[in-house]
């Protein structure tokens, strides 16, 4: 581990530390006590639904907006700083982009805005788009516009980029890509934080999944850990003698036991083991056996929160370095 | 973690005007064609359909010829144009989320400002020449020092417009604004009485509420001998409290989320 006289931050500060943000638009609460803290070197997946309060969370992030409650730390800095100093960049949604100018002007004049910036060259060579950088901004499509923006986040060379919804719009090849790109970037350890609401995207570039609801994180933890919330299939069968759940919660792999209107629904990682049982040991009926997606699971977390608190404890990452 | 082996390069914001930013503004006004066309093109085109009347190059306004007073008044038009053009770039640039991106980077806001003013007010003073360098040889004549007094002070006075298009920016669709205010500024000046004198009927009367009346009263004031009227600078200074104003108003509304 070297220590960089010139670098201000002691080793071991996080990339960011967002603690207790609230921020409210009239009588809606956008964010809602959120904390996160997101350490060097990893590739966090903000994930959630639209009005989730992704974007409010990332404008706070970056100064762009100021909480009404809590602290935001970038770096061990103030976001504005964090900024100034070039330590931190963002990939915006949409906008932000002048037409008139061709990619290679806008990477260019974006360049002359920072003191110790990387070479126009290298960035549009990075970002995949050396191709056209004498074409038109508004010429280009929208996965070329974004290959941009994501070509002048890195010029200030910063530790933490964050993007918002960064594929949003994009065809399929557009977003291949473009997380090309990006996957390409973060494995020199950038620390990464992306807001997405496509689950896919969270789940193949991300090493770290940050479920939002509400403004709220619902779940917080590996890809892998995720997943395994989600992983196993459900059970379901219909009854009519009473069933015993204490017997069912006893086998192996399941994970939860619940009766909604006379049908029996089991969550379970061992789906062989409760229809065996459910057949041999029950007069069940009509047994049905479904896969669990992210998606299932994803609707669970963030449509309602009453549920949530039952269905998954909040995992948190494990220590992990990123060589 | 040791692996990060970037060098530390001391990134601090740049302060003082950005030339880089300065070449790419001025770049871009010439690149559009509308602009060019309206603020470039058309007043000394306007000049030369209105103001070069035989009878117009021998009357006198009182220091000059009353070709010189349409040339003066076409320079104003012209810069105008490219103050209004600016000040709706602004607005535009806001909307379309450019300010916001340059947020993200150390460029200082009263930079990116006296950038867009600068570069305005180059294309101001290029629509002051071009009028005047198609103007003098044209037949405008008379005193020539208060002549070019007018002609500073159409190029300096005309900066009441950018207001007006910060005000107009948000008010209009984004794209192409220069569309919809080129042919209002035309009109506004027609009727302000920057095409051709007013005389003393109606339109006279009406002149005295548009809003290029007050400003084109001042700017000719050196070559007349009527002097400038109360009235030129209420005119003035209302229709610039109201584009302030406006521009103000707009410009909160949008702040919330930017």
């Amino acid at each position: 581990m070297t220590t960089d006289l010139l670098d201000p931050s002691p080793t071991g500060t996080l990339a960011l530390d967002l603690r207790g943000l609230r921020k409210s638009f009239g009588t809606v609460r956008a964010v809602d006590g959120l904390d996160l803290a997101v350490r060097p070197g990893e590739v966090v997946a903000f994930l959630g639904p639209n009005g989730a309060g992704k974007t409010t969370t990332i404008d706070m992030l970056l100064g762009l907006a100021d909480p009404d409650e809590g602290t935001v730390n970038v770096l061990g800095l103030e976001p504005g700083a964090a900024i100034a100093a070039g330590r931190v960049s963002a990939v915006m949604q949409s906008g932000g982009l002048l037409k008139d100018l061709t990619v290679r002007e806008t990477v260019e004049l974006t360049a002359s805005f920072f003191a110790g910036s990387r070479p126009a060259s290298e960035v549009l060579q990075r970002a995949g788009i050396a191709d056209i950088a004498d074409r038109r901004v508004g010429k280009c499509s929208g996965g070329q516009q974004q290959r941009l923006r994501f070509a002048l986040a890195l010029l200030p060379d910063p530790d933490l980029i964050v993007l918002d919804e960064p594929t949003t719009g994009m065809d399929v090849e557009g977003r291949r890509d473009f997380w090309n790109a990006l996957r390409a970037d973060a494995a020199r350890g950038r620390t990464i934080l992306f807001a997405t609401h496509y689950l896919e995207e969270a789940d193949a570039y991300a090493d770290r999944i940050v479920m939002v609801s509400h403004g709220r994180i619902v779940a917080d933890g590996s890809a892998a850990q995720v997943k395994s919330l989600t992983s196993g299939r459900v059970v379901s069968a219909s009854f009519d003698e009473p069933i015993d759940e204490a017997a069912l919660r006893a086998l192996p792999g399941v994970l939860d036991v619940e009766v909604r209107r006379e049908r029996l629904i089991v969550r379970t990682t061992d789906s062989d083991a409760v229809a065996r049982h459910l057949l041999t040991a029950t007069d069940a009926t009509d047994l049905e056996i479904a896969a669990r997606g992210l998606e299932d699971a994803f609707i669970a977390l963030t449509t309602d929160r009453s549920d949530t608190a039952t269905a998954t404890t909040t995992t948190t990452t494990t220590e992990k370095s990123r060589a | 973690m040791s692996a990060v082996a970037v060098p530390i390069t001391a990134t601090r914001p740049r302060r003082g005007l950005n030339l880089t930013y300065l070449k790419v503004e001025l770049r871009r006004l010439l690149r559009n064609r509308r602009t060019v066309i309206f603020t470039l093109v058309m007043p000394p085109v306007f000049f030369l359909l209105f103001g070069t009347v035989d009878s117009y190059k021998t009357d006198s306004v009182g220091h000059a010829n009353v070709t010189a007073w349409i040339m003066i008044s076409m320079a104003l038009y012209g810069a105008i144009l490219a103050t209004t053009s600016g000040g709706a770039s602004v607005s535009i640039e806001r909307a379309q989320g450019w300010t916001r991106q340059l947020r993200l980077t150390p460029l200082s806001p009263v930079t990116y400002v006296a950038t867009k003013v600068i570069s305005a007010m180059v294309l101001g003073l290029g629509a002051v020449v071009v009028t005047a360098a198609v103007g003098i040889p044209a037949g405008a004549d008379g005193d020539m020092a208060r002549i070019a007094e007018s002609l500073v002070l159409a190029w300096v006075g005309s900066s009441v417009f950018a207001a007006f298009g910060l005000f107009m920016g948000y008010l209009l669709p984004a794209e192409n604004v220069m569309q919809i205010l080129g042919p209002v500024l035309a009109l506004l000046s027609f009727a302000g009485g920057l095409f051709m004198p007013l005389g003393d009927g109606v339109f006279a009367t009406i002149a005295k509420f548009v809003p290029t009346y007050g400003l084109a009263q001042i700017v000719r004031a050196p070559v007349t001998d009527d002097g400038v009227s109360i009235w030129a600078f209420v005119n003035v200074i209302a229709w610039g409290a109201v584009f302030v104003a406006g521009a103000a108003w707009r410009f909160r509304r949008d702040t919330a989320r930017v």
